[in-house]
């Protein structure tokens, strides 16, 4: 893989991400707005403080993790999958000097860099409402790089293997939607059977929310572990990524 | 001298054999034609050359290397026009050879000039800035003819780059193309229009099938079998050459 051929690749996904960004902008954060507001203070005015907050407290670290998550994910299925079929983009950069090594490391990169922009808005509002609590949150910027890596990884591989583009409902339903709802963003998964927490274990975005309401609070939560199993992820996920994408665009 | 050697040249998707034990050589400054039906293996073959497809048997070389060792390498020698138009339709016209450029580490004042005196070349100057969805079908053909030369190949790979247009834009094509070959840039096209082969190309291969039936001069190849190209395919093959008209931008 050659850097600069990968960077060039997301300099492509940016340069038309400027034309749409208003748009998409919009709907990204919308819908993390609306996770707040509706579960936050509608339901929150009747769920006692969790942990010693208020329930909109709570939860607003857990938003950032999953605002930057879906934003990886939907760029790296339905935006990677257009750009490989409908679009024929692969088929344009491929001809050129670039290739499927530095291609895949763009698209996942340009993943992540989208994953970074969107905590990082969720962050600036939640700061607005004074929930945050913690110059910690800095920190936030490099972990969600590498999260937002993770996510761009699953969600290629998932490209990779898809019959067509309607197949990433079920990659929706039965796998983004339990993970978003069972990785402690609304609840302490203590008050749940153990074997949910053990599940969660396994999944990045129990510990993304983990370092997010850390370093949010600035309460000095054992984190080590859940910075140590991202990393991890990212580097275990990222060949395979790489050799899937590659089987389905090389023939 | 031989710019493109392919020796043994075999592809096999699952158990479709779709080129089958090819050999050719390709001269440089030629303009080199693959004539045959849909479904013959031109495309195949063509997207070998810029390494999508890898060969299951046989190898290419092209300027003396390998492509399976020095893809990146020769990719940034050639152009290619693809059948599908794969333009960034977010972009216009002119962004989308900017885009281009920067694959070929093109810096930004050089290919901002390129991009302009490309879209004067194939008359798009008053579409630099439109977006490329109001552009028609000959206009989107004709930057992607720009886009291919931005790096001013060696080699071009024309795959099937007239198919549907209206005459008046594959004259213009016809008459760019002929104007490169001039600047000495080998053209190698696929088509299945007999006059585009007749009007452009030095030697011709016809395919069938994934087979190479013969290599020669269109000119040799009409005097030994009589006819136009039209008769002489349907001599060697017994098939006529045109098949179905398919128009390739909706697959999808």
């Amino acid at each position: 893989m050659n850097i600069k051929r990968a960077f060039r690749v997301w300099q492509r996904h940016f340069t038309v991400y400027t034309k749409l960004y208003r748009t998409s902008i919009v709907l990204n954060f919308v819908e993390p707005v609306l996770y707040l507001v509706a579960f936050g203070i509608g339901l929150g005015a009747f769920v006692k403080d969790i942990e010693g907050v208020p329930y909109i407290k709570y939860i607003a670290p857990g938003i950032i993790a999953s605002s930057s998550m879906f934003a990886a994910t939907y760029e790296c299925t339905y935006g990677t999958y257009v750009r490989m079929t409908f679009q024929k983009t692969f088929d344009a950069i491929l001809a050129t000097p670039i290739n499927i090594e530095d291609l895949v490391a763009g698209e996942l990169l340009w993943g992540s860099t989208k994953s970074v922009f969107y905590g990082i808005i969720i962050i600036v509002a939640i700061s607005f409402f004074k929930m945050v609590d913690s110059m910690y949150v800095i920190f936030l910027i490099p972990v969600l790089f590498i999260s937002g890596l993770i996510f761009a990884e699953i969600s290629m591989i998932c490209t990779a293997i898809v019959p067509g583009i309607d197949s990433f409902n079920y990659f929706y339903t039965l796998f983004m939607t339990p993970m978003f709802l069972f990785s402690g963003i609304f609840f302490p998964l203590k008050t749940l059977p153990p074997i949910i927490s053990k599940i969660a274990f396994w999944t990045p975005l129990y510990h993304l929310t983990n370092i997010c309401r850390a370093c949010v609070t600035g309460k000095s939560n054992v984190i080590i572990v859940d910075i140590l199993w991202l990393l991890a992820a990212a580097t275990i996920l990222a060949p395979i990524s790489y050799v899937l994408l590659k089987k389905r665009v090389i023939k | 001298m031989v710019i493109i050697k392919a020796r043994k040249l075999t592809k096999y998707f699952g158990q479709i054999c779709a080129v089958d034990n090819v050999d050719f050589d390709i001269e440089k400054g030629v303009c080199f034609g693959f004539l045959g039906p849909n479904g013959a293996g031109k495309t195949t073959i063509m997207r070998m050359f810029y390494c999508i497809v890898a060969p299951t048997a046989g190898h290419i070389e092209i300027m003396g290397m390998d492509i399976k060792r020095h893809a990146s390498k020769i990719k940034s020698k050639i152009g290619v026009m693809p059948q599908d138009n794969n333009l960034d339709l977010e972009l216009s016209a002119f962004k989308n050879l900017i885009v281009y450029g920067r694959y070929f580490e093109i810096p930004y004042k050089i290919s901002k000039r390129l991009a302009y005196d490309l879209l004067d070349y194939v008359g798009l100057t008053e579409k630099a800035h439109e977006n490329i969805r109001n552009l028609s079908g000959g206009m989107q053909r004709a930057l992607l003819l720009a886009r291919a030369i931005i790096n001013s190949p060696e080699i071009l790979i024309l795959d099937e780059p007239t198919t549907g247009l209206d005459p008046h834009s594959r004259h213009n094509v016809w008459h760019k193309l002929k104007d490169l070959k001039e600047k000495d840039t080998t053209l190698i096209l696929t088509t299945h229009y007999m006059e585009e082969a007749e009007k452009l190309c030095d030697k011709v291969a016809i395919m069938d099938r994934g087979k190479i039936i013969i290599i020669d001069t269109p000119k040799h190849l009409m005097e030994t079998y009589g006819g136009n190209l039209e008769d002489v395919y349907l001599k060697l093959t017994g098939k006529k050459l045109k098949g179905e008209e398919n128009n390739n931008n909706n697959e999808y």
